[in-house]
């Protein structure tokens, strides 16, 4: 596949985990903040070809992972309400929240629906003009911009039928946060491609420089993961703390303009809860008051519950990079990706159910392609 | 949901902004998938779908960018 294959080649991969060794002089500690990029680094065995003292840490980019009990309740509420129709994501619909998942409530006849796009939902609304049709809108910048065009094209064709449990957050006021911890073991960050494919790399530039931390905005094949770790290493040898941008085929320094001008538009910045974590203040989007008429919270006067999670799960130290998935007591014994406890176990791109499918599981899936 | 992967752009259609779409393959599995927020995008560009709207153009140049640098590095090392 043009783009994807090319990007995945043993004789490159070893060759720039060779020059990653030559680069290393001492102990780094690297952050990959996206699922995305954790799955590739675990799959293709990345970070058992770094030298010795090069560690990467996992952090918090799995968007089904950080959203919060508290919104599955909501969004289970709304699959429950007679005449309602709950759409989202299939990883959504696996994650507990604290009575149970979206898929154990269609199981008790709540009307749940998959879909791939956020637009599919225009067309659910409108073969079922009858029913109130709710999109559950989860993850991040990257996914930020299909909810705001599902929110202008319903605009546009007077759909009133449909509207949206917004949880979407945002990457910079998270990785500042890691930062900020006093335990912050973080030297250096590999920024996920894709939110910067939307965002553009300019935010990055302030956090770079006041938290002295260089930022490679990196993508997700195993070639584009080595470079971009290659470039950390460089800046973090060289004393250097620059946003560098390793994605270039697809990152522009400003980002997509009409992506951005929409959710602008459609959203604005609040504080919300991650899941695991806790509140991260301005690290999330609500619909901005002139769309809040599609607020399924005020549609199903929604309350906020507050919501408990497993305690012997230890998410939160995981998605901050604190802990590894093998140092939770939990996992594999009574935490496994049929029997999830927590959600980094559960979405396919938690750091949790990659170590189980890739480190413990098929094992020859490892291997990078030759 | 973060995968977003690159394809083809074989077909568009539509002349208002918001609502364009194109029909994109991702090694011969065919999407239809909007255009709205790329209206740069031409037919025969690979494009980066996420969520099934397509949020930037693959630039073939710099693309070529993790190999060249490979090939510095190896003259390097040598
Ligand atoms: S292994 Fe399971 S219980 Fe442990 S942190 Fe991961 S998701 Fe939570």
């Amino acid at each position: 596949m043009k783009y994807v294959d090319e990007y995945r080649t043993a004789d490159a991969a070893k060759r720039y985990a060779e020059a990653i060794a030559r680069a290393v002089t001492r102990p780094w500690t690297i952050m990959e903040v996206c699922g995305g990029q954790t799955h590739a680094i675990v799959r293709f065995g990345l970070d058992q070809m770094l030298p010795p003292g090069l560690s990467l840490l996992h952090g918090p980019g799995c968007p089904v992972c950080v959203t919060p009990a508290a919104a599955i309740d909501q969004a289970i509420a709304v699959a429950m309400t007679p005449g309602a129709i709950l759409c989202s994501f299939g990883d959504m619909v696996r994650v507990p929240g604290t009575g149970g998942s979206l898929l154990d409530a269609r199981a008790r006849g709540g009307d749940v629906r998959v879909l791939y796009s956020p637009l599919d939902a225009l067309a659910v609304a409108r073969a079922a003009p009858e029913r109130e049709v709710v999109f559950f809108a989860v993850g991040f910048e990257t996914t930020a911009p299909a909810t705001a065009m599902l929110v202008l094209q319903a605009e546009r064709a007077g759909l009133r039928n449909l509207s949206l449990l917004v949880s979407h957050v945002l990457v910079p006021p998270a990785i500042e946060a890691i930062l900020a911890a006093p335990d912050n073991r973080v030297q250096g960050f590999l920024a996920a491609g894709h939110v910067c494919t939307v965002m553009g790399v300019e935010a990055y530039g302030p956090i770079a420089r006041n938290r002295r931390v260089p930022i490679v905005v990196t993508g997700f094949e195993p070639l584009d993961l080595l470079q971009g770790i290659h470039m950390c290493v460089r800046q973090l040898e060289a004393g250097r703390c620059e946003v560098e941008n390793q994605y270039s085929r697809t990152v522009r320094p400003e980002g997509n303009p009409a992506a951005r001008r929409a959710v602008d538009t459609v959203f604005e910045i609040v504080t919300v809860s991650w899941r695991g974590i806790g509140a991260i203040a301005q690290s999330g989007l609500a619909l901005s008051r002139d769309y809040t008429a599609f607020d399924a919270r005020g549609r199903f006067a929604l309350q906020k519950p507050i919501a408990a999670e497993d305690p012997i799960c230890i998410a939160g130290d995981v998605l901050r990079g604190r802990r590894l998935p093998h140092q939770c007591p939990a996992y594999a014994v009574r935490c496994t990706p049929d029997h999830p406890l927590g959600a980094p176990m559960v979405s396919s791109e938690g750091a949790c159910a990659a170590y189980f499918r890739y480190r413990d599981g098929a094992a020859a899936a490892r291997a990078v392609q030759g | 949901m973060c995968l977003a992967l690159p394809g083809l752009l074989l077909e568009m259609r539509g002349d208002d902004p918001l609502t364009t779409v194109g029909r994109v393959s991702f090694n011969g599995i065919v999407r239809e998938v909007s255009l709205g927020f790329l209206p740069e995008a031409r037919i025969g560009d690979y494009v980066v779908v996420h969520a099934g709207i397509a949020l930037s153009v693959v630039d073939a140049e710099e693309a070529a960018r993790v190999f060249r640098e490979l090939g510095l590095l190896g003259e390097a090392a040598s």
